[in-house]
């Protein structure tokens, strides 16, 4: 039975301190990226998301310029490219894919030349960390930011529940009701931008839709109800990020290359095949019964 | 600037740009940014494999471009369009990143990769980029009046016995083409903002599909020569100038829409304000 285990988690996983902090940070990120994203996958929004994402990057890598936590770099622009988003009106579903697609160019242009200068500055793979991630180096600091970030980000969707669910579902009821759409909106794409950031500082600014997007949208086909598919996405969210860094840290023991393979990689594997499962999955049970 | 190992990097960006230019005509026509951002990223995992195992970048992106618009494609026929964009993309990227913890790449080749390098390009890539470039023009007039019409009217395009599906695969393969040949020169990252800002301007200028086409084609040549020049006098990244000044044609169109119809518009406005007076 030991040796069962110990097969299948390497010896020394849970004593190590960078694991344990890289479990706590993943859970309460999947928690938060997983609850905000069942919005973003009813509203439609996951190229917002990605270009979010993408824009992080640039603040990630003037965190590096600056000396700072890149968790702080990342927040930031993200929340700034969200402002810029609402400005220029990408609520509005016309044109709101092309309004997306030049922001993120400008943002995606502007990380290039931030982590151009930092790569001048620093010879370290910080372009690499900031891209793809690298959960086992984060340092315990990041725990308290994770948090609040984190709360932030569930309190603003848990405060705007009701509506916001209206307003995604329908935004033409939305405004009949004399609700605020736009302002819900606006503040949406605001917890979207605190989710992206945090799931940025695990998988990396390029990978952090998956861990907004692909649990939601398998809880999605799992339930049709909102509030029970925001507990799949959690749970899936976590149980993703739990499993890959698993199988990142027995990755070290793997022949022919004795060299971990990144926790991104797993994770996103993950979040892809339970995705392409739910949506087979029913379908052969639905051709059966039929 | 202009010296030998210049002339292939402006004869190639001349070509990138062009094709660029007019696959993303169809791009903005049918709103999919999100594909255009997906597939050039995808195939950063490509680049990546071919390092890996030596061989040809160009097959090395072809053959992920061509896997990321299948999986696009496939994924997205049925339920959400832009998750399963997201998720192959992502998945792409994934392993992207695998594939480079494997190689004992530097920092610097990767971010060349993704942001692009004009003394990069070699003399060796001009042959198959005039290639790829060749198929791709070929396939866009060939393809061109099918899928106008499958993009503007769907249902009379389904009529006539051209089926939504199968345009929207011919379009992620022509996608995929012109990501392959651009890549090696804006990088991985800001193809696709040659793809939508010069054709969003152009359609703020003209409404007559083929003259679009014909200026969206022209101000891409004018973004990449600008940021060619920029990168080379300044040593900064080509993408960081691709994408903004995509970015700036982009708002020069709106500008200029704009400017167009506020006029007309403020005085209907008043006619109405006055017919409703009391």
């Amino acid at each position: 039975m030991h040796a069962d285990l110990a097969a299948i988690i390497a010896p020394g996983f849970f004593s190590s301190s960078s694991v344990r902090l890289a479990l706590v940070v993943g859970a309460l990120v999947a928690i938060v990226a997983g609850t905000v994203g069942v919005f973003t996958v009813i509203r439609g929004q996951s190229f917002a998301g990605e270009a979010l994402g993408d824009i992080g990057a640039s603040g990630g890598s003037s965190a590096y310029l600056a000396g700072i936590a890149p968790l702080w770099g990342f927040v930031g622009i993200s929340v700034a490219a969200a402002g810029v988003m609402e400005l220029i009106g990408i609520q509005r579903a016309r044109g709101r894919d092309l309004a997306t697609g030049i922001v993120l160019g400008a943002g995606f242009g502007l990380a290039a030349l931030f982590l151009y200068l930092g790569t001048l500055s620093s010879t370290t793979g910080a372009t690499v960390t900031i891209l793809f991630g690298s959960i086992f180096q984060l340092d315990t600091s990041i725990l308290p930011l994770v948090a609040v970030f984190g709360a932030v980000a569930l309190v603003t969707i848990l405060a705007l529940y009701r509506p916001l669910l209206l307003v995604s579902v329908s935004p033409e009821l939305g405004a009949a009701r004399r609700l605020p759409v736009r302002l819900i909106g606006g503040l949406y794409l605001l917890a979207m931008a605190l989710a992206v950031a945090l799931s940025a500082v695990t998988i990396g600014a390029i990978l952090s839709t998956a861990l907004l997007v692909g649990p939601a949208a398998t809880a999605l086909q799992l339930t049709r109800r909102p509030g029970r598919a925001i507990v799949w996405a959690a749970v899936l969210g976590v149980g993703a990020m739990w499993l890959g860094i698993l199988l990142a840290y027995d990755s070290y023991d793997w022949r022919p290359l004795h060299h971990g393979w990144p926790v991104s990689f797993f994770v996103v594997t993950l979040v892809l095949v339970a995705y392409i499962a739910s949506r087979i999955l029913p379908a052969r049970s639905a051709t059966r019964r039929g | 600037m202009f010296s030998g190992f210049m002339v292939n990097a402006w004869i190639v960006a001349t070509i990138v740009a062009v094709v660029g230019g007019a696959v993303g005509f169809f791009v903005v026509l049918r709103g999919s940014a999100f594909v255009a951002h997906a597939i050039p990223n995808g195939s950063f995992a490509g680049a990546a494999a071919a390092s890996l195992i030596g061989i040809n970048t160009l097959i090395g992106l072809g053959v992920f471009a061509l896997g990321s618009a299948l999986g696009i494609g496939l994924l997205g026929r049925r339920g959400r369009h832009d998750v399963a964009t997201a998720l192959t993309l992502v998945f792409a990227l994934g392993l992207g990143a695998l594939f480079l913890s494997f190689t004992v790449e530097y920092a610097p080749e990767i971010y060349s990769l993704l942001f692009g390098e004009v003394l990069g390009i070699s003399g060796n890539q001009l042959g198959p980029t005039i290639a790829l470039a060749a198929v791709c023009l070929a396939a866009l007039v060939l393809l061109y009046r099918p899928l106008l019409l499958s993009s503007t009217l769907p249902d009379s395009a389904h009529a006539r016995g051209i089926p939504p599906y199968t345009a929207e695969l011919a379009f992620l393969v022509l996608v995929a083409l012109a990501t392959t040949m651009t890549v090696p020169v804006v990088g991985t990252a800001l193809i696709f903002s040659l793809m939508i800002g010069p054709p969003a301007a152009a359609r703020a200028f003209t409404t007559r599909p083929l003259a679009a086409v014909a200026l969206s084609i022209v101000i891409a040549v004018g973004v990449a020569w600008a940021a060619i020049a920029l990168s080379y006098q300044t040593n900064w990244p080509v993408g960081f100038y691709v994408g903004v000044i995509s970015a700036a044609s982009y708002a020069a169109g709106r500008t200029w829409t704009y400017a167009r119809t506020r006029r007309p518009r403020k005085r209907h406005r008043v006619v109405v304000e006055a017919a409703f007076t009391p």
